[in-house]
């Protein structure tokens, strides 16, 4: 093809490659979005704007990017250490299982023990669905990529399970748990309706988790690892164990993402929690370059086409799944102008010269 | 405990049709180098694409041949991402998925917003009344024409022998004046067309209908066989009808009177698990395709 190393990364080139990818999106979108009888200047102001021109559409964005900061930090963390943790989905259902479990069974504990005590124990159970895939890789080198994305519609099926059986409510019948005891309501932030105390958590893991890997020696170890296993391994680094690590706390991060949307949000349990936040959290990783900082703006911003896609829905009738299609012809935009941004068009003759 | 043997074996073969495109078509993407997590998306937009060209053109044959077209076009554009391009191949797969079920479920909700089951016209069971040989006519193509024609071309002939030098040693293959790109395209775009045809095998044969959740993790499972076939065709054949079997039986066991008492949920699961389980036995010290996961690039 075309195309030959360019070798050099410079700040422009990756702001040009995200606006050229910025406006790939909107030409790819614009054709379905006029299929469904709506103008797309008129929807994207819908997706990007509207939603920030209120108080109260502010603070639903920020409640649709809580699930998102968690999941997108959760896949960062195993991606950044080489580890294809691709079952985030399987890990967050889970968590939201495991915070159930007191939220129903110990329904009497004072709020400040029941909160901690579900929350640890969506992220044991985020833990747990992350480590078989992690053991099998650790032993037997099983790829975790298959074992992961496996587990993923198992958890689903879990969840349908417990709901259908011994977690159905008990007077409406209908496949929802019952509400959790008064003590498992996540605390409501000061000043808002609905936001809660998870996305203060989630903003306090993505800190803490940005400062590890900058300014710690574990932090160049994990980056070592996974940017290049053979020469961390020479460098004397455990990549196996890393990864190994990585993998669970990734799970964990999941767990307490699945727990902090019950908790925070639903307060009982029920099947519309299986929306995809595991996915899209690799779309928030990925586009956030596996930082902190870009999970950060990213889980904000699919917080935001979020909001605005229910928005857009109900005003011009464009179906939400619409919110969905620009998150992943974004992600595929993105990545593919980083990975030309390396590239230039090469005349003939400096191809021949081109070095690699 | 009254199970039918002939039912289930007669259900093995049918719930392993869909496995059997898929697997195969991960096969040709991933011996020529390119591992194609876009499968689950390709599968379900063939779903969706066979159902609604049967629906607004009337004929199942014209529904398939869309939803083979639809296929194609997905193989391509990973091929556009992961060859051309040089996108981490798990981020473009993934990425082809999210994004084409979301174009189906969009396409969905517009065309079809009434929210009644749409039902289209859908194949008939070859010989309805005998139970093993009464299939479906995809379901003995998958078996006796489609897997033997990919034994063969990946053995035998020199497109096959293309398609394994590229996925295991591009650089020699380069040299030896075969065009890499050009050979993952097609076997991207092969696989593409055998996975769209297995999700459509699931609207136009088994359902006759459209659900959000028709696919469920099928594609994942193609995936997971072809590692426990270690990237042979008969191998992952066995594999597919594995899974099948152990479906069928979850089937038969929830209409069993003695089972009544296991969730149905907890059934449906075990084929996964077996699937999993399989893994773990046979999955030690696989030795993966040795251009694996790796973009080429002349240096």
């Amino acid at each position: 093809m075309g195309f030959v190393g360019g070798g050099r990364d410079s700040g422009w080139r990756a702001s040009a490659a995200a606006a050229v990818a910025i406006v790939l999106t909107f030409a790819i979108t614009a054709g379905p979005i006029r299929g469904a009888g709506a103008n797309p200047l008129t929807a994207y102001r819908r997706y990007l704007v509207t939603p920030l021109t209120s108080a109260f559409s502010v603070q639903e964005v920020l409640l649709a990017a809580t699930p998102l900061l968690f999941t997108g930090l959760a896949v960062a963390i195993a991606f950044r250490a080489g580890y294809f943790n691709i079952g985030a989905e399987g890990q967050f259902l889970a968590g939201a299982i495991g915070a159930t479990v007191p939220g129903l069974h110990l329904a009497d504990l004072s709020a400040w023990l029941a909160l901690p005590v579900a929350l640890a124990s969506g992220a044991v159970a985020g833990l747990l669905w992350a480590f078989l895939p992690a053991w099998l890789k650790r032993v037997a080198g099983i790829d975790e990529v298959v074992t992961t994305l496996l587990l993923n519609p198992v958890a689903v099926l879990l969840l349908q399970g417990l709901l259908n059986g011994p977690w159905r409510h008990p007077e409406s019948g209908f496949p929802d748990s019952a509400t959790f005891g008064p003590g498992y309501a996540m605390p409501v932030l000061v000043g808002s309706d609905r936001v809660h105390a998870g996305l203060v958590i989630a903003v306090a893991m993505i800190a803490v988790t940005g400062v590890v890997m900058v300014f710690t020696p574990l932090g160049l170890r994990l980056r070592a690892a996974g940017q290049s296993p053979d020469a961390a391994r020479f460098s004397g680094i455990a990549v196996a164990r890393l990864q190994w690590t990585s993998a669970l706390v990734s799970g964990a991060v999941a767990g307490i993402a699945g727990a902090s949307q019950v908790l925070g949000v639903q307060h009982q349990l029920t099947g519309s929690i299986a929306v995809g936040y595991g996915y899209t959290g690799i779309v928030v990783a990925t586009l956030g370059a596996l930082s902190a900082g870009g999970v950060l703006v990213v889980g904000l911003l699919l917080g935001l086409i979020g909001v605005g896609s229910q928005n857009a829905s109900l005003v011009l009738q464009i179906p939400p799944q619409m919110g969905d299609l620009v998150t992943a012809v974004l992600l595929l935009t993105v990545v593919s102008c980083l990975a030309l941004r390396h590239y230039r068009f090469a005349g003939r003759r400096r191809a021949a010269a081109a070095e690699p | 405990m009254s199970i039918s043997l002939i039912a289930v074996l007669g259900a093995t073969l049918t719930i392993a049709t869909p496995l059997v495109f898929g697997a195969l078509g991960a096969i040709l993407g991933e011996r020529a180098g390119v591992l194609n997590l876009g499968i689950e998306g390709t599968m379900y937009a063939g779903a969706f694409v066979g159902f609604l060209v049967t629906d607004k053109g009337g004929s199942v044959w014209v529904g398939l041949g869309a939803a083979v077209a639809s296929g194609a076009t997905a193989g391509a554009l990973m091929a556009l991402l992961t060859v051309t391009i040089g996108v981490n191949q798990h981020v473009a797969g993934i990425g082809t998925t999210l994004a084409l079920v979301a174009a189906c479920d969009y396409a969905n909700r517009v065309l079809y917003s009434t929210g009644t089951q749409v039902r289209v016209p859908k194949f008939s069971r070859l010989l309805d009344d005998v139970d093993i040989v009464g299939q479906y006519l995809l379901t003995w193509i998958a078996l006796l024409v489609v897997g033997p024609l990919a034994w063969w071309v990946l053995r035998s002939t020199g497109a096959g022998m293309r398609l394994r030098a590229v996925g295991e040693n591009p650089e020699a293959a380069d040299v030896a004046g075969i065009s890499v790109v050009a050979t993952r395209y097609v076997a991207l775009i092969m696989g593409g067309v055998l996975m769209a045809t297995g999700g459509a095998f699931l609207t136009l044969a088994l359902l006759g209908s459209f659900t959000i959740d028709i696919v469920s993790g099928r594609g994942w499972v193609c995936i997971a066989l072809v590692i426990f076939g270690r990237w042979g065709v008969w191998t992952t054949l066995a594999g597919a009808l594995l899974f099948g079997a152990a479906d069928a039986l979850q089937l038969q066991l929830a209409i069993t009177p003695e089972f009544g008492d296991v969730p149905n949920e907890l059934l449906i699961a075990v084929p996964y698990l077996v699937v999993i389980a399989a893994l773990v036995i046979w999955g030690r010290g696989i030795r993966y395709p040795g251009a694996y996961l790796r973009p080429y690039r002349r240096a």
